[in-house]
């Protein structure tokens, strides 16, 4: 367990009667790939809540590395490298790319409280923010409005901001929610390009990405881990076929 | 990265805050009424300190998103300040103006506990009651205050040993454009710095800001407490510029129309609150000439109207007719 990135031991939660997590044990190597899926209602971006502090676990404990980080509030979490994205873009529409980048850069080296500086004197801050941006083959937009931004861009941006946190584990959901199918295979190699030093999880409905970027699968049903394993384990495995692949499997 | 790689988002970063030749031009004409209009000094120096009252709220509301309706707390409280200390035999004007300052920067930063845990509809009526707390503690205790009578006695020395406070209000309007002046450039460093984009996060997506490892309740909490300060200023200014302090300074009335003057000129522009207070102030010198009663009918028509069809305030239609200004130079 100490050589995890990412660990939950025992992660249970309820709303009322509906269990949305049951006893979910999770271990996130450093440098990983690995996919979570599961039918709608299964408990996904439930589970990305609970790790992440949004939501509280009733039962549980969440560890970076060795530190056990359950009780620290979401920007604590995010400021020891656990990161997320959202499903559903969460941007800063007035914000030009450029300086919603450099705003999160600036949060995580301590500038944002300074009142007294006028931004252009951390060169540092924008330089780093710029480099993201250019990574994600946003340099050329990053002076427009967020708000502005095609869709596909848009995406990109909620992986840039997630970047300039500095990550060791990045989780995300849906990435390519509502991205074209072309468009979504790209997203993800910029994805798989990331620094070998951030463990990422995603949340992906595309068989086809899923099976080609992940090098594990967890998938989960009902709030419980079902099953987790190689792409080749997860095809072959018969309960996954019934609860969720279904016959429309195709692989 | 090499720096040169960088220039060009360095440059758009540095075009964005650059002085505009409007910008100073529009300080410029600020000394215009010593020319034109040297009748009307103490209704400029009223409207300056009016702009410096709603700059203050901008700071909160136009970009940090915390709407108060009891954002004259502060400006009461450091109008008290000042005269109570005017008052009890120190007159000298800006020393006195420091301590009000300091006075209600400790009450912005006490109250701003309570606000950072709060938005919407729940702030709006933390800061309404917190408003209505102050104005009824300063009513009942008319022997600090002189209650319903207003604070008299209020006794100015002259403005650096030199400026009497004189009938027409010229010390009292150069005096006010001077702090006002000053504070407004805080308030330009303010919202340029790397502590502004925060603050505008906050307001563009309050959600995202914990995500990107923000903690928004410490900004808003230093954003309040600089805007107190800066409406303690104004409320200081008042006190000493007319030598009385009035139970209107902390009223409900006060913090609606400081709320309207920002909405008219434009939230979240540095110059709305400015342009707000000429346009209000001048407007209601003139409307209330005209018919006294009705004054108010007309705000609410010109308040109707801007929300209407300019829903980003007067600077905020302007400034659509202007072309844009984004990309780097």
């Amino acid at each position: 367990m100490s050589t995890a990135a990412l660990s939950t031991r025992g992660l249970d939660k309820s709303f009322g009667s509906l269990v949305v997590a049951k006893n979910i044990e999770l271990d996130l190597p450093r440098g990983a790939r690995y996919a979570l899926i599961g039918p709608n209602g299964a408990g996904k971006t439930t589970l990305i809540n609970l790790i992440t502090g949004m939501l509280r676990p009733d039962q549980g404990r969440i560890f970076l590395e060795a530190d056990e980080v359950t009780a620290l509030r979401p920007e604590e979490r995010v400021k020891r490298g656990l990161v997320r994205t959202f499903q559903i873009n969460t941007l800063f529409p007035h914000l030009s790319a450029l300086e919603a980048v450099t705003l999160a850069v600036c949060e995580r080296r301590g500038y944002a409280g300074t009142w007294w500086q006028k931004l252009p004197a951390y060169p540092d801050a924008i330089e780093e923010a710029y480099a993201i941006l250019l990574s994600l083959r946003l340099g050329a937009s990053c002076y427009r409005p967020t708000r502005e931004l095609a869709y596909g861009q848009q995406r990109l941006l909620e992986i840039a901001l997630a970047l300039a946190t500095n990550p060791k584990v990045l989780l995300l959901d849906e990435p390519a929610a509502g991205v074209p199918q072309g468009e979504s295979a790209e997203l993800f190699s910029v994805i798989a390009d990331l620094s070998q030093d951030i463990a990422v999880l995603f949340i992906e409905h595309d068989m086809h990405v899923v099976f080609r970027f992940a090098r594990r699968i967890i998938v989960m049903v009902g709030g419980r881990i079902l099953v987790e394993g190689t792409p080749a384990e997860i095809a072959a495995d018969a309960r996954v076929r019934e609860v969720y692949l279904g016959g429309a499997h195709h692989g | 990265m090499t720096s040169s790689a960088a220039a060009e988002p360095q440059r758009y970063l540095e075009a964005q805050i650059r002085w505009r030749p409007l910008e100073i031009a529009f300080w410029l004409a600020t000394l215009l009424p010593f020319v034109l209009t040297p009748n009307y000094l103490l209704l400029a120096s009223q409207i300056a300190i009016t702009a410096l009252f709603a700059l203050s709220l901008d700071l909160i509301l136009g970009y940090a998103g915390i709407v108060s309706l009891g954002h004259a707390a502060y400006f009461g409280f450091g109008s008290y300040t000042a005269g109570l200390i005017a008052k009890w035999g120190w007159g000298e004007p800006l020393t006195g103006l420091i301590i009000a300052a300091a006075a209600a920067g400790l009450l912005g930063y006490l109250t701003s506990f309570i606000i950072a845990r709060f938005r919407h509809l729940a702030l709006i009526m933390i800061t309404l009651g917190l408003g209505l707390l102050l104005a009824e503690a300063a009513n009942s205790a008319s022997w600090l205050t002189g209650g319903a009578d207003g604070l008299q006695g209020v006794r100015m020395w002259k403005l650096l040993g030199m400026f009497q406070f004189d009938l027409f209000g010229t010390t009292a309007y150069s005096y006010s454009l001077a702090v006002l002046f000053l504070l407004f450039l805080v308030a330009r460093r303010v919202i340029h710095s790397p502590f502004g984009l925060a603050l505008r996060g906050i307001r563009e997506n309050a959600v995202r800001m914990p995500a990107i490892g923000a903690a928004s309740p410490a900004h808003i909490r230093k954003v309040y407490t600089i805007a107190a300060v800066m409406a303690g200023v104004a409320g200081a200014l008042l006190a000493q510029t007319t030598e009385t302090v009035s139970l209107e300074t902390l009223s409900f009335q006060r913090s609606a129309d400081v709320l309207v003057i920002l909405i008219l000129g434009g939230a979240g522009r540095l110059y709305g609150g400015i342009v707000g207070a000429i346009i209000y102030m001048v407007a209601r010198d003139q409307l209330s000439g005209i018919n006294p009663q009705y004054w108010y009918f007309w705000i609410g028509t010109l308040l109707v109207a801007v929300v209407i069809f300019l829903p980003n305030g007067i600077l905020g239609g302007l400034a659509r007719l202007m072309p844009a200004r984004r990309s780097p130079a």
